[in-house]
């Protein structure tokens, strides 16, 4: 009897209500509208999050290479009960968010990761993410981990996320911290934010094309950014391959 | 004294900046050193305030001038707080107008953004009274928000006189392509709309994020010359024409009138003596706003609003671009960005820009004088500067 293996190899998924969208202004003025991707919406975001791997920057690179890994295993079915949220301003795309459920009772945030900076737009994602889980998911608690000093920041610090430390997060498996529903509710007004319905013609703009970010974050200037804090404080073994290279100086 | 000429300007960006402290310092210099067409400098004064602290690096001078390859010229640190770079500025006047030196070059840098904002923000409180005030848990953002409290309260300020230059600054900073922050905000997105509180959370109240300048690392460079050497450069000669300097309190408690900074009042008055003007001569100026509210109250302390009415002229939009008085064309510290030593030399650069009429997009039309105020401490030890375009 021939086996579809492909039936195998696809989770059963539960049940996950939609996301309603909502929308909000942000420092600039402009409208953000925050909503849940479709599966099929997935291949128009890739190539986005693909340039962010090789910006060696505030832990974009990382990031930004397992967001496109869990985005890849949510399209090609290989991901159990995942979502995407994405917000964009004006169709363009500003931030994609992602998690998934765990059981009932429990959320596991995956990435945020914003396309623009200095307006709050990862933390306005982050919170609607966390709203998702809370409000419409039901979840009672969610867990979170950062990878980079600004998602600790804004995550561990300004929620004042719990320890679950005996708990491994999926991502690296590292301690986990949990914002509990206590927590969240703590939060809404001031971290949780956004208004509902999204005006029609504001939904449609942003369901009608994800647009490309207008000003990604970018590689550092210079290849020291990377490494001179960690490997070479001083930054001189770099600087003097880069002249060998240039040929400034002779080895 | 001889006449003192701005020959040569140079600036980094002010953004973060991922190489090493003497090189940030080294690279306006460079810049500086090409637009004046100069190879030869007979003194190097660094601005700098945290390279012992922050970057772990000290001498900072002697590495400059060895990295310019500009030995064997006398080369000094200048430690001025959020001030050093006009300290500087001022330090080289001295030389060249006292025959000392013909040309000094005056570099200022910071790397800020190797420690996260929290130590930044302590680094910075270093700068206030250690036992009165420090051990307290005093730092700028709170005396900035406490001496806004009271500017409210005496002379009828709101947070929205506050977000109007906040969003003025930003603007500006968008024709800068050296400014940290390019970031178009609006008074509806940082006050009105539902989500302003969100977006702009207060920091120490009443002052909010966008009230609160970024934290740059940067460097710029500013050659004072003789007029001999100025000459010789062909570059449009721009006077330094008045240079003063005041202090006051260390405490800000312990001032008659805390709403009063008397420093920046001496400190400009002493300026526009020795250049001969008044605050009603200057074309474009460059204001130590660290916090929106200090671009008010400095307007109205060097003299160019009354007292308690610089909030007034923001309403009109005189200190706009296109006003009658451009406050801060650069974007000031608000959104070109404060890296504090390079500061005050980031200023004189952006006003000899203006008066060598250089400045794009966000040139002042017809600016002949220009004025800068270099805030140090808060409020306890300022540096104003004032330069006049000659031909």
């Amino acid at each position: 009897m021939p086996v579809d293996l492909e039936k195998i190899l696809r989770p059963t998924y539960r049940e996950m209500p939609p996301f309603p969208a909502k929308h909000m202004t942000v420092a600039s003025g402009e409208t953000m509208v925050v909503r849940q991707a479709d599966r099929d919406e997935i291949p128009d975001i890739l190539p986005h999050v693909a340039k962010l791997m090789y910006v060696e920057r505030d832990f974009y690179d990382v990031v930004a290479a397992r967001v496109y890994a869990e985005l890849l295993a949510y399209y090609k079915h290989r991901m159990q009960d995942e979502y995407v949220l994405v917000a964009q301003i004006d169709g363009e795309l500003c931030a994609v968010v992602n998690g998934r459920m765990v059981n009932d009772e429990v959320g596991m945030s995956l990435h945020t990761l914003a396309f623009r900076r200095g307006l709050r737009i990862g933390a306005h994602a982050f919170a609607t993410k966390m709203e998702y889980h809370m409000d419409v998911l039901g979840n009672s608690e969610v867990l979170v981990v950062a990878e980079s000093p600004i998602g600790f920041r804004r995550w561990m610090i300004e929620y004042n996320l719990e320890k679950r430390f005996d708990v491994p997060h999926e991502l690296g498996g590292v301690p986990s911290w949990a914002l509990t529903r206590e927590l969240f509710d703590r939060a809404r007004g001031t971290l949780v934010i956004g208004r509902r319905p999204v005006p029609k013609e504001l939904l449609e703009k942003a369901r009608a094309a994800i647009l490309p970010p207008s000003d990604p974050p970018r590689p550092p200037q210079d290849l020291m950014a990377a490494t001179r804090a960690k490997y070479d404080p001083t930054g001189t073994a770099l600087m003097l391959r880069k002249w060998l290279a240039e040929g400034k100086v002779q080895a | 004294m001889r006449g003192v000429y701005a020959v040569g300007i140079g600036i980094t960006s002010f953004t973060r900046l991922e190489y090493p402290l003497s090189e940030i310092a080294a690279y306006p210099a460079m810049m500086a050193l090409r637009d004046a067409g100069i190879r030869k400098v007979d003194h190097v004064l660094v601005a700098n305030m945290g390279a012992g602290r922050v970057n772990h690096q000290t001498g900072l001078a002697s590495a400059v001038v060895d990295t310019l390859s500009l030995t064997p010229a006398g080369a000094d640190l200048i430690e001025n707080g959020p001030a050093s770079g006009a300290s500087a500025i001022k330090h080289g006047f001295a030389a060249v107008a006292s025959g000392l030196s013909d040309v000094v070059l005056v570099t200022g840098a910071e790397r800020m953004r190797e420690i996260n904002n929290l130590e930044a923000t302590d680094f910075v409180a270093t700068l206030t009274h250690p036992i009165a005030e420090y051990v307290y848990g005093v730092t700028l953002p709170s005396l900035a928000a406490m001496f806004t409290r009271l500017y409210m309260e005496k002379y009828g300020v709101t947070s929205r006189h506050l977000a109007m230059v906040a969003v003025k600054n930003h603007a500006n900073a968008l024709l800068n392509e050296f400014a940290h922050l390019h970031q178009p905000i609006t008074i509806e997105g940082i006050l009105d709309s539902p989500e302003a509180m969100t977006n702009n959370p207060f920091v120490s109240e009443p002052l909010r994020f966008f009230d609160c300048c970024p934290v740059s690392d940067g460097g710029a460079c500013v050659i004072l010359a003789s007029k001999d050497v100025a000459v010789k450069t062909g570059r449009p000669l721009v006077r330094l024409a008045g240079v003063g300097q005041a202090t006051d309190t260390h405490c800000v408690h312990e001032r008659e009138e805390p709403t009063d900074l008397l420093a920046v009042r001496r400190a400009a008055a002493k300026a526009f003596e020795m250049a001969g003007l008044g605050p009603s001569d200057v074309n474009v100026a460059e204001l130590h706003d660290a916090f929106t509210i200090l671009e008010i109250a400095e307007s109205e302390e060097v003299g160019f609003f009354k007292k308690g009415q610089g909030h007034l002229a923001l309403e009109r939009g005189e200190t706009a671009l296109t006003g009658r008085l451009p406050i801060n064309p650069s974007g000031g510290l608000k959104g070109k960005g404060h890296p504090v030593g390079a500061t005050g030399v980031g200023q004189a650069h952006e006003i000899v820009h203006q008066l060598r009429g250089e400045a794009g997009k966000r040139q002042v039309g017809g600016a002949r004088v220009g004025f800068t105020c270099n805030f140090g401490g808060f409020g306890n030890n300022v540096v104003c500067l004032v330069f006049v375009r000659e031909n």
